[in-house]
């Protein structure tokens, strides 16, 4: 217990002297890394513990991301407050969405999904919501300073703000996957004929699942507006909705230490791969997507458990 | 069981099979000459179904099977048809969506000699006119019986040394029954095609066959000729019901 | 003002012609699989681009036609047996959907690399004097390039030996195995197929939408929708679902909801019959037992 405790404290102890030992770029990608965690713990609700499978959560991210924009950038109301909003809009937005979902399993949900994600950058440059979204030119927004007076720079600041953001949806989050939710999730994921003959009212948990993790992602898009200060249609293309399905592959499905893993290699890879060539870390995505289906099965998060079992059963 | 110096058509020692982790044949042991009719009775769940599939390479194996002198255990099933062996699945395993003639060139698939197959198809027609009748028309909307007749056509069309049929008499009506069974007699003493078949209606299969092997969970515990099963009242009171 | 909605209608038919061949691939690998190839419109996508690289070393149209056929027939082949047949025994759902989004990213990157992201023109073969009122010489020389390609794979079908054993392996593999069938190799036989519908269809649709490794999404979509609205069992529904598809797209595009929205028509297609009677128009209803 004490280890685990250390390791937590050393963990927040760098988390914070981050921002004040890296340039301001690598603090941007760190916020970036926070942002997709957000994301990737949202997926993983809907996809590693529930079984719903979306090729399109992208559109949920871009909601959120266009929910701060707008309210930004024609009505002022200041970023903290798009927040909520965002994730409000988001939450109805994917229960409504978890509605007709219900009746598809499997295959044809991942088919209805993936006709989101592709089809998701015309429906945002739709010229008769134009006037809201800024049509293909997208929205540009400002970063916030530092509020009352902090010595901090604006990507210092926001930094630990989306950390502070984060560190609350994944309390949130583990409590409510750890408890009772998770539980029934997770029984629907893996026999939803006997979860409902357990009681678990299948309709009411995917529905509710779907709105949830559509509000993460929700907000993770509004805090990733915020950090990049653009929005635009070809910015949440269809690869934004698989980057992330990457993420929790990768990471590690059903597991909560995975979104960071899974966020950490989303937002690095492609910077040490552009070095050889644009087409380069889609390439190395797709090969990973498959070589970590045959082969490791449990993300990093899994081979993470698997060695530290191995090395605890050791040290007896 | 007469002993010839006549090589066994089909040798079984010490077969057993498993569902995943679960053992259903504990030690099979029987054989078969060319030529004879032969029935393995036994209750449901006994492993008569399983002991044809395990034959075919359709379930995972250990032990030893034989046809015609070569080992087949551990062979794919498309070989071991190749070697002549056709099975007439339980549930009959029609092509529900392909025509009775479609059905009927697929029992010939793997031979060679085109012309011959015409002829063999209009013999099948000649054995069971109702599928002639029937030949353009969806096999799925085929009744029970005509079917039925179809999956055992089928399996002759390979012109197969050992015909495997799983339950033919199942959903049936009786007099359909003693039609097949009568052809099948025919086809066997005409052609010499050697029969195995797994039947829970001990009494129809007992008329029909040589010899009969009695199986109880996964193992043989009883075998004899036909005849000798037939007459002995405690063996068919114990073990076959009647 | 007819003559403007017949146009639509056969420049429609042109395109659909093109989501039907898309469609009927989707089809042939559900049928065989009960898979969703995910990565059918960047394999058709990869081969339009090995046509247009033969094009490049002065080889003629048609000769490189061929010869992409057969890329396309031998690169399904490949995949099947490299990267589907270990999820085809089975696996999770998700486990074959992310193999196949694996599949359709590493196509789609593999191209950008190689060929470059910039958009290149792609010929059309068919000449001037085949113009006439209603339609466009490459409209017309495409939906015959279609209905050929149908008609060859219906005869193929229903025709040939090879064919008949085709259709009893996507229908019934276990009595397949029973009469002798490599159902192993129908698969890989199917996949090839299907890859080499999609390399003729790409090489039909590349001249309209030009060339680019992103050029296949929209469309893919198209082909789903035509394949879920014919019945995505229903390789016959399915070829009428894609017509259906593009013949709607263009008039609502034209006449209705501008070019802008066409794609959520796409989306609604799919999401609708889905929702709404999954099995499509010609399908037969799946009942699951419990």
């Amino acid at each position: 217990m004490k280890k685990i405790l250390i390791a937590w404290a050393v963990a927040a102890i760098a988390a914070c002297a981050l921002p004040f030992v890296l340039s301001n770029y690598h603090v941007f990608q760190f916020t970036l890394v926070l942002v997709y965690a957000i994301a990737l713990l949202g997926l993983n609700m809907l996809t590693g513990y529930n079984g719903q499978i979306s090729l399109g959560h992208g559109a949920f991210y871009a909601i959120g991301a266009y929910c701060a924009a707008i309210l930004m950038d024609k009505w002022g109301v200041p970023y903290w407050a798009t927040l909520p909003v965002a994730a409000a809009v988001c939450l109805v937005a994917g229960f409504l969405f978890g509605l007709p979902a219900l009746r598809l399993e499997g295959l044809y949900l991942a088919l209805a999904t993936f006709a989101l994600g592709v089809s998701l950058p015309q429906l945002l440059k739709y010229h008769h919501i134009e006037q809201w979204t800024g049509g293909v030119q997208g929205i540009t927004i400002i970063k916030p300073d530092a509020p009352f007076g902090l010595p901090l720079n604006a990507d210092q600041w926001l930094y630990f703000f989306t950390l502070a953001v984060a560190i609350v949806m994944f309390v949130l989050g583990r409590n409510l996957l750890r408890g009772r939710v998770g539980r029934a999730m997770l029984a629907i994921r893996d026999n939803p004929v006997a979860a409902q003959a357990m009681g678990v009212n299948n309709a009411l948990y995917k529905s509710l699942t779907f709105g949830v993790s559509a509000m993460y992602m929700g907000v993770a898009g509004a805090l990733g507006a915020i950090a990049v200060q653009f929005v635009a249609p070809d910015s949440f293309g269809f690869f934004l909705s698989l980057a992330f399905l990457i993420g929790i592959v990768v990471g590690g499905l059903a597991s909560i230490s995975g979104a960071l893993y899974g966020a950490l290699f989303i937002q690095f890879v492609p910077n040490i791969a552009d070095a050889v060539s644009k087409a380069a870390p889609w390439a190395i995505f797709g090969v990973f997507l498959i070589a970590f289906v045959y082969l490791m099965p449990g993300g990093i998060a899994g081979a993470v458990q698997i060695a530290r079992a191995r090395f605890l059963h050791q040290r007896r | 069981m007469a002993s010839s110096p006549q090589r066994q058509l089909l040798e079984v020692k010490g077969l057993h099979a498993s569902y995943g982790p679960t053992r259903v044949l504990h030690g099979m042991d029987f054989a078969m000459a060319p030529g004879s009719i032969t029935t393995l009775l036994g209750a449901n769940g006994a492993g008569k179904t399983t002991t044809l599939r395990a034959l075919c390479g359709m379930v995972k194996t250990e032990g030893e099977v034989r046809f015609d002198g070569r080992r087949i255990d551990g062979a794919a099933t498309e070989d071991i048809v190749r070697l002549g062996v056709a099975h007439v699945p339980d549930g009959r395993g029609t092509f529900a969506g392909l025509s009775t003639e479609e059905n009927l060139r697929l029992g010939a698939y793997v031979r060679r000699d085109k012309g011959a197959v015409h002829e063999d198809l209009e013999r099948m027609y000649g054995y069971f006119p109702r599928l002639r009748e029937r030949r353009r028309q969806q096999a799925g909307t085929l009744s029970g019986g005509e079917q039925q007749m179809l999956a055992v056509s089928r399996a002759l069309m390979l012109r197969p040394k050992l015909l495997l049929l799983d339950e033919p008499s199942f959903g049936l009506a009786p007099l359909v029954v003693q039609e097949l069974f009568g052809i099948l007699r025919g086809i066997n003493e005409a052609e010499r095609v050697s029969m195995l078949v797994v039947e829970q209606n001990a009494s129809l299969a007992l008329a029909v066959a040589d010899h009969a092997y009695v199986i109880e969970t996964g193992r043989v515990v009883l075998s004899g000729s036909a005849e000798e099963i037939r007459n002995d009242d405690a063996v068919r009171r114990s073990y076959l019901g009647y | 003002m007819t003559q403007a909605i017949l146009h639509q209608v056969f420049a429609g038919l042109a395109t659909g012609g093109i989501y039907a061949s898309l469609a009927l691939a989707l089809v042939m690998i559900y049928q065989a699989t009960h898979l969703v190839n995910f990565a059918q419109g960047e394999m058709a996508m990869f081969c339009t681009y090995i046509a247009w690289s033969l094009l490049q070393t002065g080889m003629g149209y048609w000769p490189a036609f061929v010869l992409t056929v057969g890329f396309g027939f031998v690169l399904g082949v490949l995949i099947e047996r490299l990267v589907i047949r270990p999820v085809e025994r089975g696996g999770s759902v998700l486990a074959v959907v992310v193999v196949f989004i694996g599949l359709l990213v590493i196509l789609n990157s593999v191209a950008g690399w190689i060929f470059s992201y910039i958009i290149k023109p792609f010929p059309s073969p068919f000449p001037e004097w085949l113009a006439n009122p209603l339609m466009s010489p490459h409209e017309f020389g495409s939906i015959l390039v279609t209905l050929i390609v149908l008609a060859l794979l219906y005869g193929f079908f229903r025709f040939t030996p090879l064919g008949l054993a085709l259709r009893a392996t996507a229908q019934n593999p276990e009595s397949s195995r029973l009469v002798g069938i490599r159902v192993g190799w129908m698969l890989a036989l199917g996949w090839g197929l299907a890859s080499a519908i999609g390399a003729v269809a790409g090489m039909m649709i590349a001249p309209v939408v030009y060339l680019d490794p992103n050029m296949m999404g929209g469309i893919l979509l198209y082909a789903f929708a035509g394949a879920l609205l014919g019945g995505i069992d229903k390789p016959g529904g399915a070829v009428l679902g894609g017509f259906l598809v593009g013949v709607l797209e263009n008039l609502l595009g034209a006449f209705v909801i501008g070019n802008e929205l066409k794609l959520a028509v796409a989306l609604v297609l799919i999401v609708g019959v889905l929702v709404v009677r999954p099995s499509g128009l010609f399908g037969s209803v799946q009942v699951t037992r419990v």
